[in-house]
């Protein structure tokens, strides 16, 4: 399976029905408003209960509808989790709005290429 | 030579040990199992109390302010300060402080005001700029980067892959050829201000260590003045492997740390453990591995320490630290997967910490120099001399 740098699967609405759907497995996400608007990148790491479906869970509890997300599964999701906070910096000038309000102490700075090749073995 | 700890090295030992077991671990029960930073406050908490244990910033030369410990007692601490789950790569979490690059005791004294006193301060953080995709083990011939002369300084061109920490960096150091003509005479070493136009952090290169990432470096028309060059032009290849050489040891060291720990699971649990009637420690089978386990940990440890002693006595050590780092990186992993197995399908969850160091450890064979480099430069000293 490839990575891209940036996470740009299509959105899903964030509903129970979709979230059913998702493995238990580690990895990220993204939540977006209506329009897109990437609002918070988490994790979902080795203490959540069922991995993407736990986090998502929580999330749809506490924003209600009218949200979006995506995901990927990923074993990486710790250095993911920094790439796709460094890359939302890199490309929009700030954390997504609910990562800005408790950000991770001493996160780094990337500056990508705005047409970054893929990656070796990674799917064109 | 006698390996076994002093008196005074001992106490060191055991206050450290105390501190892994009742300070770290228990705060990192709490953290995610892949984490390498404590909160904040913990770890400003902590550091405060290795100030107060006079162990705060071992690393750092004594006429720099560090506590004055030789280095053999330094590698019994690093074995001490690895056995916890992050212990490998980031030993107590960075709460003992750090010299930063040992190179940059190497810089004059405009270098020194700037960078290595704000580091020794903890105001500065560096990376290390060596490794090129064209590759890391042989950089006297790999390194592509170049720097050409222009304006009173130097204009770098090129990339490096692996670099730990560049995103978060104030400075680097970073090889370059300045004469293309001469292979490793050809190589200098520039302190590059990550905020220099023409520095770029181009992407995180993710490897089996999710806790940390490494990053890939790209220098385009990058201008350094020549007050940015540390030591003489075209002699960085020495000042590299100076460092090299000396980071074998505390690789080492936390290599066999890892395995200490590991081992110790593996024999308590051996000893509780119950299948078909008979605890695991009863079986053969079981005590061979904790058998292997025990040669490899104590081989690790002797040629490690032999590595230590040498370099306190400052002599030659290129070729005793080549072999701690190979027998630590392989007799390392060898002890983690044998605990593994031991602890079986518990052995493979992020419930306990066995499978970080097994992708951990994995990496330590080729880190700081694969063990093929490693068995080279043994085969050199072999071959060069007579086999005594």
């Amino acid at each position: 399976m490839s990575i891209r740098l940036r996470l740009d699967k299509p959105w899903r609405p964030l509903a129970a029905p979709e979230i059913a759907r998702l493995p238990g497995q580690l990895g990220v996400y993204q939540i977006a408003d209506a329009t897109g608007t990437i609002l918070f990148i988490g994790q979902a790491g080795a203490r959540s209960t069922f991995g993407l479906r736990s986090e998502l869970q929580r999330e749809l509890a506490e924003r209600g509808a009218g949200c979006q997300f995506r995901v990927e599964v990923n074993m990486q999701y710790r250095s993911r989790w920094f790439e796709l906070l460094m890359v939302h910096k890199a490309d929009h000038g700030a954390l997504p709005p609910d990562n800005a309000r408790n950000p991770p102490p001493n996160l780094g700075r990337l500056s990508p290429s705005s047409s970054s090749p893929p990656r070796r073995g990674e799917a064109g | 030579m006698d390996f076994e700890p002093n008196s005074e090295q001992q106490m060191l030992i055991d206050q450290v040990r105390r501190y892994v077991r009742e300070e770290i671990i228990p705060l990192e029960a709490k953290l995610d199992p892949d984490a390498s930073e404590l909160a904040p406050e913990d770890h400003a908490r902590l550091v405060e109390k290795t100030k107060a244990m006079g162990l705060f910033g071992i690393d750092i030369p004594k006429e720099f302010g560090g506590p004055d410990i030789d280095i053999v007692t330094r590698t019994l601490l690093a074995i001490e300060m690895a056995q916890h789950r992050a212990g490998l790569y980031v030993p107590c979490y960075g709460t003992f402080g750090g010299a930063g690059l040992a190179q940059i005791f190497e810089a004059n004294d405009d270098q020194k005001e700037r960078y290595l006193y704000p580091t020794l301060r903890g105001e500065k953080k560096a990376f290390f700029g060596l490794t090129e995709p064209s590759g890391g083990s042989d950089p006297a011939r790999a390194i592509q980067t170049k720097a050409e002369r222009k304006d009173n300084g130097w204009v770098l061109n090129g990339a490096k892959i692996f670099i730990s920490n560049a995103d978060r960096a104030q400075y680097g150091i970073v090889f370059a050829r300045t004469d293309a003509s001469k292979g490793r005479a050809g190589i200098t070493c520039f302190i590059v201000d990550s905020d220099t136009p023409g520095f770029h952090v181009r992407r995180v290169v993710h490897t089996l260590r999710s806790s940390h990432y490494a990053t890939e470096l790209e220098f385009k028309d990058c201008w350094v003045s020549d007050h940015q060059v540390l030591g003489e032009v075209n002699k960085g290849f020495a000042v590299a492997n100076d460092r090299l050489t000396r980071q074998r040891i505390p690789y080492a060291a936390g290599c066999i740390g890892v395995a200490i720990a590991a081992h110790e699971m593996a024999i308590e649990w051996a000893k509780i453990r119950t299948t078909f009637g008979e605890k695991l420690a009863n079986r053969q089978a079981v005590q061979w591995m904790l058998v292997d386990n025990e040669i490899d940990i104590r081989t690790a440890r002797h040629f490690t320490l032999e590595a230590a002693e040498k370099a306190r006595q400052g002599v030659p050590f290129r070729t005793e630290a080549a072999i701690a780092k190979l027998t630590a990186s392989e007799g390392g992993g060898r002890v983690v997967d044998r605990a593994m197995q031991i602890h079986g399908g518990m052995g493979m969850t992020k419930d306990l910490p066995l499978e970080r160091w097994y992708r951990e450890m994995r990496i330590r064979r080729v880190g700081e120099g694969p063990s093929e480099v490693q068995r080279m430069v043994i085969a050199r000293e072999i071959l060069g001399s007579s086999l005594r």
